[in-house]
Parts: structure tokens; sequence; C-alpha cells
């Protein structure tokens, strides 16, 4: 059994996180790389453009081709099937044993495919890696209707590239509006608006009656009963952490794989990060599944410095998402909280419906943002996801929140200087 | 590599910092040419911020923990190890504006028509730091990394 100081599953952001903060604090340690997914390193935040021609297929790719050289990164190209814990090893699709000192679970997340019969027809795909992006642009020349289940964050990015591509598209969402977990009602209006202008049929409060069709999906009924055609249909209704390694062993399992924040689960030299992992959200103070890039690169290289034996703390990962629909751009970060407010949230909120622009903030009853939402202008939109992070008190100048030229001028001095205290010289007068 | 910093009590928030950072990513690196005759003309990656009377210059800070690098969705955004920059490569960026999101100080620049974004490099591979030497009251100062 060849046995490594660092053993990582899964070979996407979470990987790469841990691999660059190893190789930050410990040179000579061995890794390993177990990854299922026979490719380089890639982005699958990336298969959207790559979809829509503004990237080439290299250009999914998150690292360069020598990556893992450089990082002296043993690449061991297998699905892993069984982990122990007490003997601290993994065992590999092929029966390889590989053992560990350290060991990162970065596995993902899978596609939910709901209970329909019929969901696993040739001409049906969910949105996901880099294998759904070649099968659907090999089935793209023959397709004229598309159906996207699901009115999330991922179904709405498949939604305008298919429309792009000149498909007629319907998108089936159950809950009543576009994007309910993610925004309030008033942004979901906007990009709802922004859809239907650019010719994409909405179809909320609606899902898959029936699929009809042989060996391929020729029409759907409607649950409001109508029966539309459809070429291709994308099942984007979410990810669930693929925990399975993590089954019936000692390691605690809600939703995703717990973690502390130094991102150790509950066997020891066990981390884990990114979509497979119920992380700690610095909003809620709660641990729970953030299914996002940035979160699981940071928690990665959170747990690498703890891996390598510098304790670190990971309070860094919220919800926040930075999103575009054809000319609609919108940036959120925090609590979703929707209605106007009330109880203990006060909102700051305008909203132009004709320009589509939006600002709204969530303070709570000491003053702290807890979340935002911004439609139409989204510059430097991270000093408010820093101002959240720092548990400024923004009451004194709530209003210009509003501003879309905020910055950091508008804080009082001291606050001003106090974030920027390293960024300024000040004294010399 | 170190970083630009700014001495807010002596700037007149002139904002020649912006012209001259324009000036320095354009094609011919002439003030009139670039103003004038250049198709594209660049985006400055220094923000003077104006809240009279304070004004200040604000740029990239080149982070030893970049915000941006963790949340970019390409790859193309990445800390050099060897000087310390924070380099963002416009070959692989998409312009899914992550950057935006994350970055605490506001530094990445957006070009919302063409979906495109841009951030201080330290001046690479020209002969000065623009913004700090045409500061005319000497308000930005390189600070090398301690
Ligand atoms: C279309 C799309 C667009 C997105 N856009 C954005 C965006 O704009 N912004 C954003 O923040 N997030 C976005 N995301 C989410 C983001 O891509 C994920 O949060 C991120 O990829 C999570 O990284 P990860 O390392 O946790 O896992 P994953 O990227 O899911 O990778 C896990 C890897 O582990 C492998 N693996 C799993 N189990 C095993 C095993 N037992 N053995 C070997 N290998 C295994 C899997 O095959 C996979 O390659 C998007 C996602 C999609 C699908
Ligand atoms: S762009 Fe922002 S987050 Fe990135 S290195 Fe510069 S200051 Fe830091
Ligand atoms: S806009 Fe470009 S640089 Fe910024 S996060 Fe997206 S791909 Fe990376």
């Amino acid at each position: 059994m060849r046995a490594y100081d660092y053993v990582i599953v899964g070979n996407s952001a979470g990987a790469a996180g841990c691999i660059e903060g190893l190789r930050c604090v410990d040179k000579s340690g061995s890794i390993a790389v177990i990854a299922e997914e026979n490719r380089h390193i890639y982005s699958r935040a990336l298969v959207p453009y790559y979809l829509d021609g503004k990237i080439a297929g290299e250009k999914m790719y998150y690292r360069p081709a020598d990556f893992y050289k450089r990082a002296a990164v043993d690449l061991l190209e297998d699905k892993a099937v069984k982990l122990d814990t007490a003997l601290k090893r993994v065992e590999l699709a092929d029966g390889r044993l590989v053992g560990y000192g350290k060991l990162l679970l970065a596995t993902g997340g899978r596609p939910i495919f709901p209970p329909i019969p019929g969901l696993d027809k040739k001409n049906v795909f969910s949105f996901h890696s880099l294998d759904d992006a070649l099968g659907i642009e090999e089935t793209l020349p023959a397709a004229k209707n598309a159906v996207i289940l699901g009115g999330g964050v991922i179904g709405l990015m498949a939604a305008e590239v298919l429309h792009r591509k000149g498909l007629q598209v319907h998108v089936l969402e159950l809950a009543d509006r576009l994007l309910a977990p993610v925004i309030d009602e008033t942004a979901s209006a906007l990009v709802e608006k922004t859809f239907q202008e650019a010719g994409v049929e909405i179809n909320t409060r609606n899902t898959i009656e029936k699929i009809h069709g042989a060996d391929r999906v020729e029409n759907i009924t409607l649950r409001d009963g109508r029966t539309i055609p459809c070429d291709i249909l994308i099942v984007g209704v979410g990810v669930t952490p693929r925990v399975e390694l993590a089954e019936g062993t000692d390691i605690k399992i809600n939703r995703g794989i717990v973690v502390n924040r130094n991102m150790q689960t509950s066997a020891p030299d066990v981390y884990a990060c990114g979509d497979c992992a119920s992380t700690y959200n610095f909003v809620t103070g709660e641990t729970h599944p953030l299914p996002l890039w940035p979160n699981a690169y940071r928690g990665g290289r959170i747990a690498a410095f703890n891996m390598a034996g510098l304790e670190r703390e990971y309070t860094w990962g919220t919800s926040m998402n930075a999103m575009h629909f054809f000319d609609l751009n919108l940036i959120n970060a925090g609590l979703n909280i929707t209605g106007s407010g009330g109880g203990d949230w006060e909102i700051i909120a305008a909203v132009d419906e004709q320009q589509k622009t939006y600002r709204k903030f969530v303070l709570n009853r000491d003053g702290r943002i807890k979340g935002f939402v911004l439609a139409g202008q989204i510059a430097r939109a991270g000093i408010f996801l820093n101002l959240m992070r720092r548990e400024i008190d923004v009451r004194g100048f709530r209003q210009e929140l509003l501003s879309t030229s905020f910055g950091y001028s508008n804080l009082p001095d001291d606050m001003r200087w106090q974030l920027l205290e390293n960024e300024v010289i000040l004294g010399v007068v | 590599m170190g970083r630009v910093v700014a001495k807010p009590e002596v700037c007149i928030g002139c904002r020649l910092c912006e012209i001259w950072c324009s000036v320095a990513h354009s094609r011919s690196r002439n003030i009139i040419k670039t103003f004038l005759y250049e198709e594209k003309k660049p985006f400055p990656r220094v923000t003077v911020e104006e809240k009279l009377p304070l004004t200040f210059a604000i740029q990239c800070r080149h982070c030893a923990e970049p915000d941006c690098v963790a949340a970019c969705i390409g790859g193309a955004l990445f800390k050099d190890p060897a000087s310390g920059r924070v380099v963002h490569d416009r070959e692989k960026c998409v312009g899914c504006y992550s950057c935006v999101l994350t970055c605490p100080y506001g530094s990445i620049v957006v070009d919302p028509k063409r979906r495109e974004v841009f951030k201080c490099d330290l001046c690479a591979g020209l002969d000065e730091l623009y913004c700090v030497s045409h500061c005319p009251n000497e308000a930005l100062v390189y600070v090398p990394e301690e």
C-alpha cells in the first residue's frame, strides 16, 4: 500500500485550494489526488460559458497543464469507493489501497434528479460537468425546443445559453417565483422580466406531469395541463452533497459532511470542504452546505493549513452569488430576507424597475448588514461583503448605502481608517 | 512586491492617478493619443474616493490571502508566489464578477459594456508606477513588502 502525507478525494475547487494551501506551508510532504472524472482540473462553473461559445474547451481548465507536476502531486485517476478511518486508508475502485496522514474529502455535489419517470432518457441532462456540456453540445444541432426543470441559478444559466443557441426555451419552476431561495421578490421580478423580454417562457408554479417519448423525450405534459414539445430536457433543481465515502464511518453527516471551523470532520485526521460539506456560515453562525466556488476553494485552503499543523479558522463563508442573466447583473450575499422586513430586520432599499436597478440591505437591530442584493449596478460590491464580515454598524450612513458610488469615503473617519488601517498612511501633515 | 499606499491628507482629488493609470494601460502610453484616438479607452484601475473635503486613491492591495483569487471561477486570478503580485489573466477571465463580489476594497474595476474586469498590476512590464510618479502632491507611495 502506498501512503501519502496528504490525500485529497476530488479534483476541483476544494482540491485546488488545498493543494495551493499545502504548498505554501509544506513544500515536501507527499500529496495524492484521487479523481474519478478522467480530466485535468476544470471549473464546472464554466459550463455555461463553454456552451455559449465564449470560451474554448481548454479554457475550462482551472489551472495550467503542469499544475500537478509543479505542485508535486500524484494524480490517481480512479474512484475512491471505501474509507477506513481507523486504518487511515482509502480503497479505490480498482482495489488499490491508499494510506493517508491527513485526508481531505472534496467530493462535491451530485445533481438532484426528482423521481419523475422518464428522466433516464437520452436527451435529458444535468448541467453540472464537462460531460454534460459535451452531451448537450452534441444534442443541440437537432434541437428546437428546450425544457429546463428548475428556475434556480443553474437552471436559469442553462435557459439563457440555450436561448442564445436559438432554441425555444421553457423554464419550469415549482415555486411562485424564480431564484426564490437566493433573492427576494423584487429581484426575482427583475430576473423574470429580463427572461420574458428575451423571449424565454417562464412557467412558475409548474412542473413536469408526464414525459412522453420512447428512448428520447419528445413531449412533456405540464402540471397545468399543457403539453409542450421537448428536444432537450435540462434538470437543474440543485445539488446534494456527495457524502457516500463518509457513510458507515464515524464521520458525522448532517446533509453534508459536518466540519468544525478548522474544516475537520468528527474523525481524526479527516477534513472536508466544498459542496460535500456542511460548513460554518459567518452570517448565521450555523453549519450547513454552502455549495459555491469561493467557499470550496477557501475551505480547501483553510483545511490545508490545519492539515499541515497550522491552526486556521474558516469564518469566511456564507451564501454569496455573482450572477448575470442577459444584460442584468446581480450580486447577493448573506441572508435572503423577503417581504418588507419588519420584526428584527430593518430594510434599506431602492428599486428602479425601468432602469432595472435594485439595491437592498438587511440590517439587524444593531445596524449590522446581514444580507444585501444589488441588481444592475454591482460595482465595488465586495465593500458591502466586507462591512458584513467586519460587523460594522452602518446606521450612521445607512441611506448612503443606496448610492451607486458608495465607498469607504462614506464611512465616518474613525471607522474608515480603522478598516483601512494598513492601506493608507495618516499623520503626514 | 509590495503595493501602492495613499496619503489621504495630502491628496487633492485631482484624479491624475486615474488618468495616468489609463495611460499606463493604453496601447500608445501617450496621454493625448490615449484619450483622443484610442478606440478602446483603457479603464483606470485605481479609484479616487471622494466625499469632500476627503479624497484618497485606492487600488488592489495585492492581499496576502486574496479573496478574489479564492472566488475566481475561471482560474484567471492568482497570486504569483515569486513577486507577490495578484495577477489577472484576461485571457482566462469570463466576466462572472465573482471577484467584484469578494474584493473587500472594491478594487476590481468593471467595464459593464464589455463584461470585462481590470485590476492594478503594479505596472507590470513598465519602468515606473504611473500613479505614484504622476501624483503632483506625492500622495501615493510605493511600499515594498516587509
Ligand atoms: C453550471 C454551474 C455553474 C456554477 N456557477 C457558479 C458561480 O458562478 N459561482 C459560484 O460560486 N459557484 C458556481 N457553481 C458552483 C461551483 O461550481 C461549486 O460550488 C464547486 O465546483 C464546488 O467545488 P468542490 O471542489 O466542492 O466540488 P466539485 O466541483 O463538485 O468537484 C468534486 C469532484 O470530486 C469528484 N469525486 C467525487 N467523489 C469522488 C470519489 N469517491 N472518488 C474520486 N473522485 C470523486 C467528482 O467527480 C468531482 O470531480 C456552479 C456550478 C455549476 C454546475
Ligand atoms: S483585487 Fe481585492 S481581493 Fe484581490 S488582491 Fe487586490 S485588494 Fe485583494
Ligand atoms: S470576472 Fe474574471 S477574474 Fe473575476 S472572478 Fe470572474 S473569471 Fe475570475
